[in-house]
């Protein structure tokens, strides 16, 4: 999902970085509300934002496309601290990249930071919302969240180069197919992969610190008790 | 008690049972592609460098490069292999925090 360093013409890294500054602005806001009044789940703050960092190093073959990607890592936090909050730990991971690793790109950022910080976690927070509204299984729940939050973060990076790169002949929808073919193909096993892999995370989290998780309202002390009792 | 077992580390059970399946699709694709590929033809190529190389097909030049790339892949992978690290770093810190949390709890 990293477009790289100047492959986007100016005008558009202006336009995604005018797109992005409200939600980073508010994070920001947010975070260090949180930081301030809250600072017991500060450890699941960071081992969220680690999980980012962590998982969108890994770059992975995909067996259905015969190239390689990484996944995104956001389904974690976007569940425990939503997506606003999201998108400031993704700011982080994407300059680190774009500064040291030469991924990505400081005027590609406000494109980048909108497909994997902001626009994935959006998505992936409505179906969480939409899961917990239909009372959903928790776990089959993060899965979805996390494996919809990958996938869609691919499918905005296919629609920001359509956009800055309409074919001549068809426009955008020629060039969203083009690029849609590249990234969010590819992504398709491995948002699978990540989404089983936080579900089992969000286990360990509810045997070691189920306390935060009510205090977040992520689950209710009657819906600990069941998952407890479901893995003893 | 053996599906007390299953039932105990039944998402652990998933999560394994989605990785080989993973990696079996992976290594019998990897059979096909690389014997579909011509000599010296690079496969399993990153999605990001493909969408830049699409980019590029249509005529377009970057306006900016970065201010530093890594000099090989060699330490690309280096740099990568630390935002790994700090990333495992920081989770293994806090589970293992909450652990001997947990245990500390238990004993009277």
């Amino acid at each position: 999902m990293h477009i790289m360093e100047g492959f986007l013409p100016w005008q558009w890294c202006i336009f995604w970085y005018l797109v992005s500054a409200p939600f980073i602005i508010y994070g920001v806001y947010l975070l260090n509300r949180r930081i301030r009044e809250n600072r017991e789940t500060l450890s699941l703050l960071a081992v969220s934002g680690a999980f980012i960092f962590l998982l969108s190093s890994l770059k992975m073959p995909s067996p259905v496309a015969g190239s390689c990607s990484h996944p995104t890592g956001t389904g974690l936090s976007t569940v425990l601290f939503g997506p606003i909050t999201t998108c400031v730990l993704s700011l982080i991971v994407l300059v680190f990249q774009a500064l040291f690793l030469a991924h990505g790109g400081i005027t590609t950022l406000g494109a980048n930071v909108f497909s994997m910080g902001i626009a994935g976690p959006l998505l992936g927070y409505a179906v969480y919302r939409l899961g917990r509204a239909v009372n959903l299984n928790p776990f089959a729940n993060i899965f979805l969240v996390t494996a919809i939050a990958d996938l869609f973060t691919y499918v905005v990076t296919a629609v920001e180069l359509a956009a800055a790169f309409p074919a001549t002949q068809g426009g955008f929808l020629v060039s969203f197919g083009t690029f849609f073919a590249i990234y969010a193909v590819t992504q398709v096993p491995l948002a699978i992969l990540e989404g089983a892999l936080i579900a089992l995370v969000f286990k360990y989290i509810v045997q070691s610190r189920s306390d935060i998780l009510v205090k977040l309202k992520v689950l209710t002390p009657v819906q600990v008790t069941k998952i407890m009792e479901s893995f003893a | 008690m053996n599906s007390g077992i299953l039932s105990k580390y039944r998402l652990e059970i998933l999560f394994v049972a989605v990785v080989v399946v993973f990696v079996t699709v992976f290594l019998i694709q990897n059979v096909n592609i690389q014997a579909a590929a011509k000599p010296g033809q690079e496969t399993w190529q990153g999605s990001d460098d493909m969408g830049s190389a699409a980019i590029e097909a249509t005529g377009y030049h970057p306006w900016i490069s970065p201010l530093w790339t890594p000099p090989s892949t060699e330490v690309e992978s280096l740099l990568f292999s630390i935002q790994t690290g700090i990333g495992a770093l920081v989770i293994g810190y806090f589970f293992g925090y909450y652990r001997g949390r947990r245990d500390r709890q238990n004993t009277p």
